[in-house]
């Protein structure tokens, strides 16, 4: 099993020394210039080099800069036109995986083809528009491109088409023939420009393909369309009219297996044997000899091989042989009978001269009811993972694949729509399809999503929303604390505390709201007013998420009391800030200083009680500090303590004094 | 990223058949290139369209009808952005965009009201740090008068006329700060707005009295990304939503119960007295007794998938645009 290599155009490694790194979905390719130098540099700083485009000066030759290369093993998802399918198709799947389950028998079977045919469909729309767009573009490597895309769409539609009629519908002998008909008249349209030129000519029956076009009539089975033409022949060659009203007679009476069940098996081959008796002993009586094309004909319908064979350029592929061959020779074929009748038509047909391609041998596969190798052969062919996921995934649901498992523990579907999502998520935009996939893979899906989700990128606070949203309806609380704290930390460094705060109120991360609400407080230290008012005023029950930002707002809000000048409320609720312990040790210092001018007061304002616990406090902070040298040396902070002292004790005195004479009186 | 403005034709009312249905699909007239995600974007008048970028950008494009091609007209580049020393080109997305032509207003992720003139190079006004979180839309309550809603739970009333970098009013919601994503007036009573939050909540305001809203409306399962009143027909609301639903709210059963003095029991009285305040129809979005309340919601989208990111109404025409990149245009909104 060898992938082949591929070239990464513009990265040389003769002229520059490389390495990579490996991403989720892509490989990360760079110039360095490790080894180069003597090895003198340090790895990393050589890399660091290398992704900063920085000039590098060697003493070797020019300085040049270095480039980055992103390699992506999946080119399909960029494709614009295919995008369509791939939004599409995400509908079709999650309703498959909703569909109801009870359903069973002939409904469940009904609705799976459904499922089927809007698959089919949506890849037919998306062939149309890869067809316009290739019709419409001026650029010629384009219009290769979109070529190539639509021969591989039909490639797709054509093996789906098959697995439709073999593996979903499961139809059994009878109608087996006539779907496959229907299918390949639907898909062998080589010879549809012919038809219509012919058709559309003035007299069709003079047209020199007018025989061409009557034989591929007959090879399709489009026996009416065919007896109209050859009626059209008779009108104009009177001579014909006998050897034509009997062809036209044998046409008209032969069996084909009907859609509903108005007639058994056997009934049907037993009609049909007569039939073809009958048809033999016109062509051995000579009836048609003096028209070789109405003999041939006579001959197709017979079956005959030979003649069929002759006639290889209106069928075109095998399986066209095939399906002509079983209409005239075994009409009412098994299924389990097909891969016979496939194998020898191929090799009739090819005959040696060319050899089977890897279409074809997907459709034998499938002939041959290997649906393993059916979706094994279509990996490896296909570079893009969207057609065997879904496949398998259909196929899955109609109980038709062991559950065989591979040998890293799931199974084959589960397998492929891993593949297939992992994809989707190297997309900026595809990633949201990718989330539903992985929630239908039973085993790994979780797994793989918590890996992948965290790395795609947060451009807007938008696109952050959308990928938290789907963490939180999957319980995915580590990445959402993650995100949030990713989204919060660039807020913060842009000052958009409001907005920080707001997204660890959403992971309730009470250490960022600490983080915030200590920036708010250093601002506050530092130029001595609160910035973004209106945030911290209306902080709500937010506040609760962090001891720290409780702090915040109960000491914005008695700065506002001492602003309305409502003292007393004012007061106790600095003093509850130091007794609760909600205020940090550091902060004590200036809650203190806040202290000051309430002491300072005309009309008392803390009772005694509150007198004793600011004393305890400040002796407290005193006390507590281990460094008293450094204490001491700081003019600034012993005037302030001993000015507090001094308030404090005059408060004392003032209180005591004062409830002492209300208790008296 | 290959993200383009396009317009769309929705099909020609004179082609309709008999049955007077159009069954065609929309097509596509002309596009342009645009640089970042599309965040926001409204019609500046018959021609013209104001885009607000994820880079900060806003740019307004030209439609020419008569060539169908777009072109665009004019660009404000860093309308938005944040001020960081490590980074030199700190683009913020500018989140939203409101027009009353000629004046444009735009908001952004870094907290900043622009305010422009579709003729002049530079902005008319800018508050910058005019919040210290994200704000995510904006709308005009008067014509010298915005309306924005952040990401901490407010909406504030902004007066252009005055130059002070305050709002006039600031009204939240009780309880938790959930951030508001859109917001949108009713185009009659300039007094009710409604606004649509993170867990989904409707909630409908009437910025005459209080600070808080008048009702609360336990709506979406997500993030409720648009919030539009029925332009010509108020008592119809609609909302979409990350969680994939779009309600059509309507409260046109409760208005036609027009006072009748002839009208027999205690229903009509009850009414009256309503009507007593000054206006003779009380809208049916302010009423919020829960027994007369006939409001009919319904979901317009059969079967949810990915978000619906936007919508716009107009006349009897609906359209949205889902995530799963397909855009639906419903033509029979009353039908």
């Amino acid at each position: 099993d060898t992938v082949p290599p591929q070239v990464v155009p513009g990265a040389d490694p003769s002229t520059r020394q490389l390495c990579f790194a490996w991403g989720p979905a892509e490989v990360l390719v760079c110039e360095t210039l490790f080894g180069r130098a003597g090895g003198s540099h340090s790895r990393a700083g050589a890399a660091a080099q290398a992704l900063t485009g920085s000039v590098a000066g060697t003493g070797e030759g020019a300085p040049s800069s270095s480039r980055v290369f992103v390699v992506r093993r999946d080119q399909d998802i960029y494709i614009q036109t295919l995008r369509k399918l791939f939004n599409e198709s995400h509908g079709i799947f999650m309703g498959l995986q909703r569909s109801e389950e009870e359903l069973a028998g002939k409904s469940r079977k009904a609705q799976l083809v459904q499922v089927s045919k809007n698959y089919r469909s949506v890849i037919r729309a998306c062939m149309e528009d890869m067809h316009q767009a290739a019709v419409s573009t001026r650029d010629p490597a384009l219009q290769g491109q979109y070529s190539t895309q639509v021969s591989i769409l039909s490639a797709m539609e054509l093996i789906w088409n098959l697995c439709e009629i073999l593996f979903v519908e499961a139809a059994v002998a009878g109608p087996l023939l006539l779907r496959l008909l229907d299918w390949v008249r639907l898909h062998v349209c080589d010879v549809d420009s012919m038809v219509r030129e012919v058709l559309s000519s003035e007299s069709p029956s003079k047209h020199k393909l007018f025989w061409n076009v009557v034989d591929v009539f007959v090879l399709q089975g489009r026996m009416d369309e065919a007896r109209h033409l050859l009626s059209k022949e008779a009108s104009a060659n009177p001579t014909s009219m006998n050897m034509y009203k009997i062809l036209d007679d044998l046409m008209k009476k032969m069996p084909v297996p009907g859609l509903g069940n108005t007639q058994t098996l056997t009934e049907l081959e037993l009609k049909w044997q007569h039939w073809h008796e009958e048809c033999q002993r016109y062509l051995q009586d000579g009836t048609f000899a003096s028209n070789p094309h109405m003999e041939s004909i006579c001959k197709i319908l017979l079956g005959d091989e030979d003649a069929i064979l002759e006639k290889k350029e209106l069928m075109t592929t095998w399986y066209h042989f095939l399906v002509t061959r079983l209409l005239y020779s075994h009409p009412t074929v098994k299924p389990l009978e097909l891969r016979f009748y496939a194998q020898s038509s191929m090799d009739l047909f090819l005959g040696g001269e060319s050899s089977p391609e890897p279409l074809d041998m997907i459709l034998m596969a499938a002939f041959e009811f290997e649906m393993h190798q059916v979706i094994k052969e279509c990996s490896i062919v296909l570079s893009n993972w969207w057609f065997v996921a879904h496949l398998t995934d259909l196929l899955d649901h109609c109980k038709l694949l062991q559950s065989h498992n591979l040998y890293f523990g799931s199974n084959m579907r589960e397998f492929l729509l891993l593949e297939y999502a992992s994809g989707l998520f190297s997309h900026h935009s595809l990633w949201q399809l990718g989330v539903d996939y992985f929630d239908h893979c039973p085993e790994y899906g979780r797994v793989y999503l918590e890996l992948h989700i965290e790395r795609i990128p947060l451009s807007t606070e938008q696109k952050a929303l959308k990928v938290l949203r789907i963490c939180e309806q999957r319980q995915m609380h580590e990445q959402v604390r993650s995100i949030c704290k990713i989204m919060a930390m660039k807020a913060l460094r842009n000052n958009r505390l409001g907005s920080a705060l707001s997204w660890s109120i959403r992971a309730k991360d009470a250490a960022f709201a600490t983080l915030i609400s200590d920036r708010f407080l250093k601002d506050y230290c530092e130029r001595g007013c609160f910035s973004d008012l209106d945030l911290i005023d209306n902080l709500g029950p937010s506040m609760l998420l962090s001891d720290r930002l409780t702090f915040l707002g109960k000491y914005r809000e008695f700065h506002r009391l001492y602003g309305e000048k409502r003292f007393p409320e004012a007061a106790r609720l600095l003093l509850t800030l130091m007794t609760a312990h909600i205020a940090p040790c550091s902060f004590w210092m200036t809650l203190l200083t806040d202290a000051l001018p309430l002491l300072e007061q005309k009309e008392v304002i803390f009772s005694a009680e509150q007198t004793y616990e600011l004393m305890r406090c400040l002796e407290d902070l005193t006390a507590g500090n281990p460094d008293k040298q450094k204490f001491q040396d700081d003019d600034v902070e012993t005037t302030k303590v001993e000015m507090l002292r001094l308030a404090l004790a005059r408060n004392l005195a003032r209180v005591i004094v004062k409830e002492g004479s209300v208790e008296g009186s | 990223q290959d993200n383009r403005i396009s317009i769309w034709s929705a099909g020609d009312l004179g082609n309709a058949g008999l049955s007077g249905d159009y069954h065609g699909e929309p097509h596509l007239l002309c596009d342009i290139q645009h640089n970042g995600d599309v965040m926001d974007m409204q019609f500046l008048d018959q021609e013209r369209i104001v885009v607000a970028s994820s880079t900060g950008t806003v740019t307004i494009f030209r439609h020419h009808q008569n060539n169908q091609t777009l072109s665009a007209n004019h660009r404000w580049e860093k309308a938005h952005y944040h001020v960081d020393q490590d980074t030199s080109c700190g683009g913020a997305a500018c989140t939203g965009v409101v027009c009353n032509n000629p004046e444009i207003v735009t908001v952004g992720e870094d907290g900043r009201i622009n305010l422009f003139r579709a003729d002049q190079k530079d902005a008319v006004r800018t508050i910058a740090n005019a919040d210290s979180s994200t704000l995510h839309a904006v709308t005009f309550l008067r014509t010298t008068e915005i309306l924005t809603v952040n990401s901490i739970g407010q909406l504030k009333i902004w007066d252009l006329r005055q130059q002070r970098n305050e709002p006039s009013q600031i009204f939240s919601l009780a309880g938790d700060r959930v951030p508001l994503h859109c917001v949108d007036r009713h185009p009659n009573q300039q007094h009710i707005v409604a606004t649509g939050g993170q867990d989904g909540m409707l909630s409908i305001w009437d910025i005459r009295q209080g600070t808080m809203p008048v009702s609360l409306l336990n709506a979406h399962e997500a993030e409720m990304w648009e919030v539009h009143f029925h332009p010509s027909d108020p008592d119809h609301l609609f909302t979409c939503s990350e969680d994939g639903s779009l309600w059509h709210w309507d409260t046109s059963a409760n208005v036609s119960e027009k006072p009748s003095f002839l009208h027999q029991g205690g229903r009509s009285t009850a009414y009256l007295s309503h009507s007593t305040i000054n206006q003779s129809v009380v809208s049916a979005w302010l009423s919020n007794d829960p027994t007369k309340d006939r409001m009919e919601i319904t979901n317009l989208i059969p079967n949810q998938t990915l978000s619906v990111n936007s919508l716009d109404v107009l006349g009897p025409c609906l359209v949205y645009g889902t995530d799963a990149e397909a855009i639906y245009v419903n033509r029979q909104l009353f039908a």
